[in-house]
C-alpha cells in the first residue's frame, strides 16, 4: 500500500511547506514586523546599517582626539589598488632618546578602494575599521580622497610600535 | 448576448438597428479588452507584491498608491521597446505566435459568468468550450520555441508539448466528473444549479478530490512555478519566449497571468458557486455577483500564488510520473465514484 502512503505523506509534506509560508505571508500582511526592507530615502535619518555593513575605512578616535596608529604601513603595503598612502615622520621620544615613527596623515583614497577590507584585517593595533555612513556622492573626485587621522591627534601612549 | 443587449437596444434609440447590433459587438470587445489589460496589470502586480510578503520583502510600493501603477509604468516601458528578433528565425511564424496565446486567453474570458447579468458569450457548451479553446495556446508556445531558432526555446516549447497535453487530460477529467454531478455545461446553469450549495458541498468526496486534482492540473496548465518546465530560468533562459522582447513578450506575459486567472475563475464556478455569495445574502441585489466572483476567484489564485512561493520546481519525469501514475489514476476511480453517488442520489 505504498501507493497511497505516498499520497498522503506527499500531501502531508506539501502543507508543512505551505504553512511555514503562510506563516511568513499572513504575519507580514498584519504587523510588517519582520519586514527587512528599508524604505530608504523616507528613513534616511533613523536609518541605522546592520553591523558588517562596509561603507568606508575609518581611523577611531578616543574623546582625547587621540588614535591608535603608530604608522607601522602595513595596511598601506597590503592594499591591492594603492588605496592607502601613509605620511609619517620620525620624531626623537623626549624618555628614552630613541627616534620614533610618528604618523602625520593616513591619506585614504574612496575612489580606488573595492571595500576588501584586507587593511581592517591586517592592521596590528586595530587602528583602522568601518564606517557605516555610505552617502558619498559628491560633484568632486578629490572630495574622496580623505584624511583619516583628524587634525591635531596623536597616538595613544601603550600603543607599541610594530617591527 | 444575454442581458448585455441593453447596450444595443440603448443604441438603437440613436442609430438603425443593424448598425446597433454591430456597434454592440464592438463595445462589448472593447470592454473586454480593456477588462482584460487591466486584469493583467493588477494580477502582476498582486504577484509581485504577494511575493515580497512570502519572502520578508514589501514588494513593489513607490509607484502609486501601494505600487499599484508599478506594472502599468513596466508595461509602458514595453510598449516603447523595440521589437528584436534572430535573424535565422522563421518570421512569419515568429510574428504570429504571440497572437494565438493572447487570443485564445481573451476568448476563454467571453463566456465567464461575471454576474447573473454581465456575461458576453452564455454557450450551453461553455466548460467544454473554454478548455478546447484553452488548448489552442499551446499552439503558440510550440510555435514561439520553433520558430525562434534558438535551442532553449526549442527545448522550452517540446516540454510545453508534453506538459500542456498532459495536464490537459486531468483538467477535462476534472470537468466530466463535475458535470456528472451538474448534468449541465452551460456556466451560467452550473452557477444557478448551487444556489442551495455549492458544489464543493453538495458532492463533498469526490468533488474535493476533483478540486484538488483540478487546482495541481490548472497551475501546470498555467505553466506557473511548481510546473514551470517550460521556462525554467536556470536551465532554459526564459524557455520559448526567450528570444521575444518589447509587447510579443508582454503578450505572453500577460497571458500566462490572464491563464491563471481563468483557471481560478473555472474552479469558482464549478466548485464554489460563481457569482453567488455566500447563503445568499445578497443574491437579490443585481451586479453584486461582480465582487463575489471576483473575490472568490481572488482566493483561488492567491492560492496559486501560495504554491508558487513555496514549492521547487519538479523534475521533468517526477512531473509526467504525478500525472500519468497518480492524478490520471485517481480521476478515473473519482468518476466513477461521482457517478456512483449521483446514481444512487448520495449527493446532498
Amino acid at each position: 500500500m505504498s501507493y497511497i502512503g505516498d499520497i498522503i505523506n506527499g500531501s502531508k509534506t506539501l502543507l508543512t511547506g505551505m504553512s511555514i509560508t503562510g506563516n511568513y505571508f499572513f504575519k507580514n500582511l498584519f504587523t510588517r514586523k519582520d519586514v527587512i526592507t528599508q524604505l530608504y530615502p523616507d528613513n534616511m535619518n533613523e536609518l541605522k546599517m546592520f553591523d558588517r555593513f562596509k561603507g568606508e575605512v575609518i581611523m577611531f578616535h578616543d574623546e582625547n582626539n587621540q588614535h591608535k596608529c603608530d604608522a607601522c604601513t602595513n595596511c598601506e603595503i597590503i592594499c591591492p589598488n594603492g588605496s592607502i598612502e601613509i605620511v609619517w615622520e620620525r620624531v626623537a621620544d623626549p624618555e628614552t632618546g630613541k627616534n620614533k615613527k610618528v604618523l602625520l596623515n593616513h591619506i585614504y583614497h574612496l575612489e580606488m578602494c573595492t571595500m576588501c577590507g584586507l587593511c581592517i584585517e591586517v592592521c596590528p593595533a586595530d587602528a583602522i575599521g568601518w564606517g557605516q555612513d555610505f552617502h558619498h556622492v559628491t560633484r568632486d573626485r578629490a572630495d574622496l580622497t580623505k584624511v583619516l587621522n583628524k587634525p591635531g591627534s596623536s597616538i595613544m601612549p601603550g600603543v607599541k610600535e610594530k617591527k | 448576448m444575454m442581458n448585455l443587449t441593453i447596450i444595443s437596444e440603448w443604441l438603437s434609440h440613436y442609430i438603425a438597428a443593424e448598425v446597433a447590433f454591430y456597434a454592440e459587438l464592438i463595445v462589448i470587445a472593447v470592454i473586454y479588452l480593456s477588462v482584460f489589460a487591466l486584469l493583467g496589470l493588477f494580477l502582476v502586480w498582486l504577484e509581485r507584491r504577494v511575493a515580497g510578503f512570502f519572502q520578508l520583502r514589501l514588494g513593489p510600493n513607490r509607484v502609486g498608491p501601494m505600487g499599484l501603477f508599478q506594472t502599468l509604468a513596466d508595461a509602458l516601458k514595453l510598449v516603447s521597446k523595440e521589437l528584436t528578433g534572430t535573424s535565422k528565425a522563421d518570421k512569419f511564424l515568429y510574428k504570429l505566435a504571440p497572437y494565438f496565446v493572447i487570443i485564445t486567453a481573451l476568448m476563454a474570458i467571453a463566456v465567464l459568468p461575471f454576474s447573473g447579468e454581465l456575461q458576453a458569450f452564455d454557450v450551453n457548451i461553455g466548460l467544454f468550450f473554454i478548455s478546447s479553446v484553452s488548448s489552442i495556446s499551446v499552439i503558440g508556445i510550440f510555435l514561439a520555441g520553433w520558430a525562434s531558432n534558438n535551442k532553449y526555446s526549442l527545448i522550452g516549447g517540446m516540454r510545453t508539448g508534453i506538459q500542456m497535453i498532459s495536464y490537459e487530460l486531468s483538467v477535462g477529467m476534472v470537468v466530466v466528473t463535475m458535470a456528472t454531478l451538474a448534468g449541465t455545461l452551460q456556466l451560467s446553469e452550473l452557477v444557478a444549479l448551487q444556489k442551495d450549495g455549492w458544489f464543493i458541498f453538495t458532492g463533498h468526496v469526490p468533488a474535493f478530490i476533483a478540486f484538488a486534482i483540478f487546482i495541481i492540473a490548472g497551475t501546470a496548465e498555467s505553466n506557473r512555478t511548481p510546473f514551470d518546465l517550460v521556462e525554467a530560468e536556470s536551465e532554459l533562459g526564459a524557455g520559448y519566449h526567450t528570444e521575444y522582447s518589447g509587447m510579443n513578450f508582454a503578450y505572453y506575459f500577460l497571458a500566462e497571468f490572464v491563464n491563471m486567472f481563468i483557471i481560478s475563475a473555472v474552479a469558482v464556478v464549478i466548485f464554489f458557486g460563481g457569482w453567488l455569495s455566500p447563503f445568499g445574502i445578497t443574491d437579490n441585489i443585481p451586479y453584486v455577483g461582480v465582487f463575489w466572483f471576483l473575490f472568490k476567484t481572488m482566493a483561488v489564485v492567491f492560492l496559486m500564488m501560495w504554491f508558487r512561493w513555496t514549492f521547487p520546481r519538479l523534475r521533468i519525469d517526477q512531473l509526467l510520473t504525478l500525472e500519468w501514475k497518480y492524478l490520471i489514476p485517481i480521476n478515473m476511480v473519482n468518476i466513477v465514484l461521482m457517478a456512483l453517488l449521483v446514481w444512487l442520489g448520495l449527493t446532498f
